[in-house]
């Protein structure tokens, strides 16, 4: 099974999310911004970092990049995606996920590892966690609020759509404490931790965030 | 109108403002006799930068010989001092660079800039030697906690420092923060990266290949930062002078990621034969250094560089230290694959000169000639100052004043009184609400970082080959006596690296001190060297590179005289590396190393007491040898779980510290014949505590009686919440925790 990982100019974490892929058992592979093809992978990573400096907003001009032509179609056709961090931002600068991420309510930037709740696990990337499951993965941000309106909020929690939720301390001040969310059809996934620093014993604080990786490689096998 | 040559040559008396530039006027005169002539404006320019206490190192460079001098056989290092940074072989045909730069008085003009572009000056050191950067640390010192200016500048400095090293994707893998009145006003910032490369992919500074393309790249060139060397970096504050805000430069975090990525991109397609960063002396740095260390000429047409502003006048061109810009030398040949590479990045790039075999570095401005010099007269032979030094009259009187006197805690409530409240100090307290702002995830391969002893990388996934840095620095120690203070910096982080089972390979040093033209300053400087230099040699550790700040005083009062030091150490497979933490109940602690009375200059007098005088603590490098390698050998041999070095604090804080990481409880008993303050409190050095699985235990006390290492039983790792220092007192965990992170973020969350 082959996913893609995008890099964008300022992309950070895209070789960690390539690595969790492989330790997951996929293969990886590289997605350049400026190309617009997604060289028939079977699911896509955005990774974190600060795209294109996170100028303007974050997220708001990788939107823009050629690459996210192809894969904002392809999303709407149920691709498996997978934003994390800076590619939660770009997913909802899309609109393929709704809300926005704004400055965390502290101000400063937050690193930690962040205990979570498993909310939905009907998603392509959850589909390995216990409903409830707590899991301990980091957390790196600046601007890593999750706002929407009251409205979309309670569509999201109505349809079940708030993937993972803080537990414990809400880090950000994000609403509802909601980590990440889903679209309706479950196959977009945006997320504020970071499972792809979570896959090995040896350099993460738990291997929590393999079941991401494991969930859509799953997925892929089956359908 | 321009000044050229020409016009120089005959205008010989027209008056210049080399004293406003930072020059001294015998060294004005000594740049009109190499020239024969007076300097044209834009050579003024580039003397008095590249001239400058900063980037000449006029003062310091009698004493730095030393650590050429006095450096032990090392078959592992690769490049020495002299080049943007010195290389170290860790084996399987990896090599390491790494280096500590400091940023001082930038930051504290412009907290957030300055400590953000120290990081980004350092990094493109690094990746200037062909490196990927892989993780970055800061040493930072600050005026009292409790001071209105410690809150202006502090904050600003981790944000800045976070702010830049977490946008380019760098780990903060470790460093220290400390407390003292006197870096209120001149705070240090001291950042350090490393960097990882094959042996093959080494790159010099040296501009060798007449014919081959001088290539300037990346950020544009700006009015920021002009004179920042010269100016902000080589004197001492004072009131009287206008702001200097403007000589701070402004980084762009975002800029520096992408040329990273593509600097490492041409590395790989082998189309830049040379390559030099452009920090301090911007333009006139880059392009003297990289003359003079290669064939010696160099052709530069001054216009073609690319411009943020075009109003700046040649002089401010040369001068600029606008940052994240790198000067390449390319082959003709080359030059399309590297345009094409630096076009894929989006990278500004302008060809705006080239190699000759003139010997004459010649520098024209729209036809016209503004600069033409022999290259080594800028770069190499600037003014070299036998500066006077003697003994401070004071030292005496500060060595007698030792803590003797002092009023000791005895009973068992007065201990546990004086742990917590040590714990709450400044110097001691947790310092998560700073570190919490740095990602130590990113790259995915750091496997120890804050606040454990060392941090350590995972260098290469098929082999298991890591690094451990650690950097430490206590000018306290160095107050009471700096040839010891030196030697006592490098033991701590010697002993540091150790402790997480890595071999100890190279050093790097920070030097921050006062005025050199104060002889006792200049007497601490030449101490510190010479007690480092000596230090190293009896180690085996080279220094490969580092920094000098000085000036680092207001009025009459120098800071304390502040030698940080960065060791790298090297595991063969760092799946082995030993982490701080208790975590297993039931099994065993060990004390290794010798404890005696010793208090001068200890965190507990100045915490207790606002003491500071005696001698510090004695230095043994042969027991801190022997030591780190029992720590070496027992990580390799999976004698250990856990160990933490002894420092600042002594042992009540190591233990503190270690039951804090995972929440578990401790028992302790305090050995025959030991005071029980001393037991607890002493910062003798040359000592750590171990975990030792009771499996191991006979093995590990084997290993220390046969190398008569003194080792002492002293307690268990237990489930039960507490650290019961048996006969004394008990402390519930929640409350240490309590005591030890609330500091910080009560100060700044107010």
């Amino acid at each position: 099974m082959r996913i893609g990982v995008v890099t964008f100019p300022g992309s950070l974490d895209d070789r960690d999310a390539a690595r969790a892929v492989r330790v997951a058992g996929g293969e990886a592979v590289s997605l350049w911004h400026g190309d617009a093809d997604l060289h028939g992978v079977d699911a896509v990573v955005l990774p974190g970092g600060f795209s294109y400096g996170d100028y303007l907003r974050c997220g708001a001009i990788a939107r823009f990049a050629p690459v996210m032509e192809p894969l904002v179609d392809a999303a709407r056709g149920g691709l498996p995606v997978l934003g994390i961090c800076n590619g939660f931002q770009v997913l909802c600068e899309s609109h393929l996920l709704p809300g926005a991420l704004i400055r965390n309510d502290h101000r400063k930037f937050v690193c930690r590892d962040q205990p979570l709740r498993v909310e939905n696990t009907a998603t392509a990337w959850t589909s390995g966690y216990a409903a409830g499951q707590q899991i301990v993965i980091p957390l790196k941000n600046g601007e890593g609020g999750y706002v929407a309106d009251d409205r979309t909020l309670d569509e999201l929690e109505a349809e079940g759509r708030v993937v993972v939720r803080y537990a414990g301390d809400n880090p950000n001040g994000s609403y509802r404490d909601i980590a990440g969310v889903t679209n309706a059809r479950g196959n977009v996934v945006g997320l504020m931790p970071h499972p792809e620093h979570a896959v090995e014993s040896l350099t993460g604080p738990t291997t929590d965030g393999l079941g991401f990786f494991t969930s859509v490689l799953e997925g892929l096998v089956r359908s | 109108m321009i000044d050229t040559v020409e016009l120089a040559a005959k205008t010989p008396d027209q008056s210049q403002p080399w004293d406003e530039l930072g020059l001294k006027a015998d060294e004005y005169q000594r740049i009109r006799d190499i020239l024969g002539r007076r300097p044209t404006n834009a050579e003024l320019a580039m003397y008095s930068v590249m001239w400058s206490e900063h980037c000449s190192y006029k003062s310091s460079k009698v004493h730095l010989r030393q650590f050429g001098d006095k450096a032990p056989q090392s078959d592992a290092l690769l490049v020495g001092m002299g080049q943007n940074a010195g290389v170290v072989d860790i084996g399987h045909g990896y090599a390491v660079t790494f280096k500590i730069e400091s940023h001082n008085h930038p930051s504290y003009v412009e907290p957030y800039q300055g400590a953000a572009t120290g990081v980004g000056g350092i990094v493109r050191d690094i990746l200037a030697m062909g490196a990927r950067p892989v993780a970055v640390m800061d040493s930072l010192r600050f005026g009292p906690l409790d001071a209105d200016d410690t809150h202006r500048v502090l904050p600003g400095v981790v944000a800045g420092v976070g702010g830049y090293g977490n946008c380019l994707g760098l780990p903060n893998i470790g460093g220290e923060v400390v407390f003292d009145p006197s870096y209120a006003a001149n705070p240090l910032v001291n950042a350090l990266c490393v960097g990882v490369m094959k042996h093959d992919d080494i790159h010099l500074a040296n501009a060798t290949g007449v014919g081959n393309k001088v290539v300037l790249f990346g950020a544009r060139t700006g009015g920021d930062g002009i004179g920042g060397a010269s100016i902000l970096a080589s004197e001492s504050f004072d009131d009287t002078k206008p702001s200097k805000r403007p000589a701070v430069q402004v980084g762009d975090p975002f800029m520096e990621k992408v040329l990273i990525e593509c600097c490492l991109e041409l590395f790989g397609a082998q189309v830049v034969e040379a390559i030099q960063d452009l920090g301090a002396a911007g333009i006139s740095c880059a392009t003297s250094e990289l003359a003079s260390n290669g064939d010696g000429g160099m052709y530069v047409q001054l216009e073609k560089v690319l411009l943020r502003d075009p109003s700046l006048t040649p002089g401010e061109i040369m001068m600029s230290e606008s940052q994240e810009r790198m000067m390449g030398i390319v082959t003709p040949e080359n030059l399309d694959a590297f345009l094409a590479i630096t076009a894929r990045w989006d990278v500004e790039t302008a060809v705006i000169g080239e190699v000759t075999g003139t010997g004459r570095l010649i520098i024209d401005w729209h036809g016209e000639t503004i600069v033409d010099v022999d290259p080594r007269t800028v770069a190499h032979d600037g003014p070299v100052y036998e500066r006077p030094f003697a003994r401070p009259p004071w030292q005496d009187e500060l060595q007698a004043a030792g803590p003797e006197g002092l009023a000791r805690p005895s009973s068992g409530d007065e201990l546990r009184g004086t742990l917590l409240r040590l714990l709450a100090s400044p110097n001691l307290a947790s310092k998560a609400w700073i570190t919490d702002q740095y990602d130590r995830y990113v790259l995915g391969n750091t496997v120890l970082a804050q606040p454990e002893d060392a941090g350590v990388l995972r260098i290469d996934e098929s082999t298991g080959l890591g690094v451990a840095i650690a950097t430490d620095g206590n000018g306290r120690y160095a107050k009471l006596d700096p040839y010891t203070g030196a030697q006592l910096a490098l033991a701590e982080a010697y002993r540091n690296v150790a402790t997480t089972g890595a071999r100890p390979l190279a050093v790097t040093d920070g030097l921050n001190f006062g005025s050199p033209e104060d002889p006792a300053v200049m007497w601490q400087f030449a101490e510190a060297i010479r007690g480092l230099a000596d230090g190293c040699q009896a180690l085996g550790t080279p220094v490969t590179g580092g920094n000098v700040s000085l000036y680092n005083q207001t009025g009459d009062t120098a800071i304390l005289p502040t030698a940080i030091v960065g060791v790298l150490g090297v595991l063969d497979d760092v799946a082995r590396r030993t982490p701080q933490g208790f975590r297993e109940s039931g099994q065993v602690v060990y004390l290794l190393g010798e404890t005696r009375d010793e208090f001068g200059g200890s965190e507990w007098a100045w915490a207790e007491h606002g003491h500071l005088g005696g001698r510090p603590p004695s230095v043994d490098l042969a027991a801190e040898r022997e030591l780190a390698e029992i720590l070496v050998n027992a990580s390799r041999d999976g004698l250990i779980d856990a160990a933490h070095d002894l420092s600042d604090g002594g042992l009540a804080i190591a233990l503190v510290e270690s039951v804090l990481r995972y929440g578990v409880g401790a028992r302790v008993w305090v050995p025959d014949g030991l005071d029980p303050f001393v037991f607890l409190f002493s910062e003798s050095q040359a000592r750590a505590i171990v975990v030792v699985p009771r499996s191991e235990e006979v093995r590990f006390t084997d290993m220390c009686s046969a190398r008569r290492f003194p080792h002492q039983r002293i307690g268990m790792v237990d489930d039960g919440g507490v650290l019961d220092v048996q006969g004394q007192f008990v402390v519930p965990v929640d409350e240490l925790r309590a005591a030890h992170e609330s500091t910080l973020s009560s100060t700044f969350e107010a």
